[in-house]
């Protein structure tokens, strides 16, 4: 049975896209077979982040009308040989995915022997959000410590737990945190939510917290999910939430604000 | 904090935004069909008819919830009687 994980948030720019790129390279990685999917229709970019931008030739969209089959249009990547994407259409037209066209897709991903598979909502609770959450197994909800994102994130996890497969079978979706961008020395100065802060409001528990990071943009840059610059805590950070994921316990890393200097005791900054 | 923070002294805004979140998330769940179903308004309008034949009772006396007890529900009504119930 393929696993399937919603990544989602509600609100956009939180960082779906790269936690999506970041979550199945960190499962690849581990060895697992994993398909990741660009639910936002119109607005491909999971193929920019993966790198993959020039290699898409036929999309999500071609395959649900049948102008293309699976095989086709998945794209392997060229860093781990049990990976592969399937990008979003470019098309204008909102209602191309229909319910019984993203089944038949995931169904034939598991029957092709993916472990997961990744779907990387795009923002709203429009259409694309709804069919890119409906049949998940586990939702990993992307939230910023910040007042829209947490409300947004409320409203989601609202539909998770009522128009989804599993709200309908009288199952629970596994609802998880991931806390992005955040700043532990701004939590500790009073001016930002804590990870503590976020779970009570939301009511969820934290998988995972990647810190504010100059590497996420430099990564996204390159094409090459954040995940892979192993020296950096924002990619040590995604491979911890990965893990824990599959089940490992490990400490939260990067949460406390960093031991200042001397010089910047006496005079802050 | 550095000895001249005092200078600039920030409000901890963290506290107002959590503050403001609670409220705003439990106003929408409440509003949410999930947790409440659109029968309870009927059911508490009916109930109260009901109550009415025997007693005379505020609109407010009949609360009817149903309140999640993890995978169980309750129906949980209650029926504030007035102190001197007069016959309606």
């Amino acid at each position: 049975m393929a696993e399937i994980i919603v990544v989602t948030s509600g609100k956009g720019g939180v960082g779906k896209t790269t936690t999506s790129a970041s979550l199945a390279c960190g499962l690849a990685r581990r060895g697992h077979k994993v398909a990741v999917i660009d639910f936002d229709v119109g607005l491909r970019n999971l193929d920019l982040i993966m790198g993959c931008e020039r290699r898409v030739v036929y999309d999500f969209v071609n395959v649900v009308n049948g102008e293309a089959n699976l095989k086709q249009a998945l794209i392997k990547d060229k860093r781990f040989e049990n990976l592969y994407v399937l990008a979003a259409s470019q098309t204008r037209d909102k209602d191309a995915l229909t319910k019984e066209g993203v089944q038949k897709v995931l169904d034939d991903l598991a029957t092709e022997g993916f472990d997961y598979i990744v779907c990387d909502s795009p923002a709203g609770i429009e259409k694309g959000a709804y069919l890119a959450m409906y049949f998940a197994d586990q939702a990993l909800v992307v939230v910023n410590p910040e007042v829209s994102s947490v409300r947004d994130s409320d409203r989601i996890l609202g539909l998770l737990a009522s128009k989804t497969r599993r709200a309908e079978n009288g199952e629970r979706i596994k609802e998880h945190l991931l806390l992005t961008r955040y700043s532990p020395n701004r939590v500790e100065t009073g001016e930002m939510l804590s990870v503590g802060d976020v779970e009570e409001i939301l009511g969820l528990k934290t998988i995972g917290v990647i810190p504010e990071s100059p590497d996420v943009l430099n990564a996204s840059n390159k094409g090459e999910p954040v995940i892979l610059e192993t020296e950096s805590n924002a990619a040590q950070a995604y491979d911890d939430a990965v893990a824990r994921l599959l089940g490992d316990t490990r400490p939260m890393r990067f949460i406390t604000a960093e031991k200042k200097g001397f010089f910047s005791k006496i005079f802050g900054g | 904090m550095g000895l001249f923070d005092f200078l600039l002294a920030k409000k901890q805004t963290a506290t107002i935004a959590k503050d403001r979140l609670r409220i705003i998330v439990a106003h929408e769940r409440a509003g949410r069909g999930g947790s409440s179903p659109d029968y309870l308004p009927m059911l508490q309008r009916e109930l109260l008819e009901v109550i009415r034949k025997y007693i005379n009772v505020d609109a407010e006396a009949v609360k009817v919830d149903l309140i999640g007890d993890g995978d169980s529900k309750v129906l949980d009504i209650s029926v504030a009687l007035p102190e001197n119930p007069a016959q309606a």
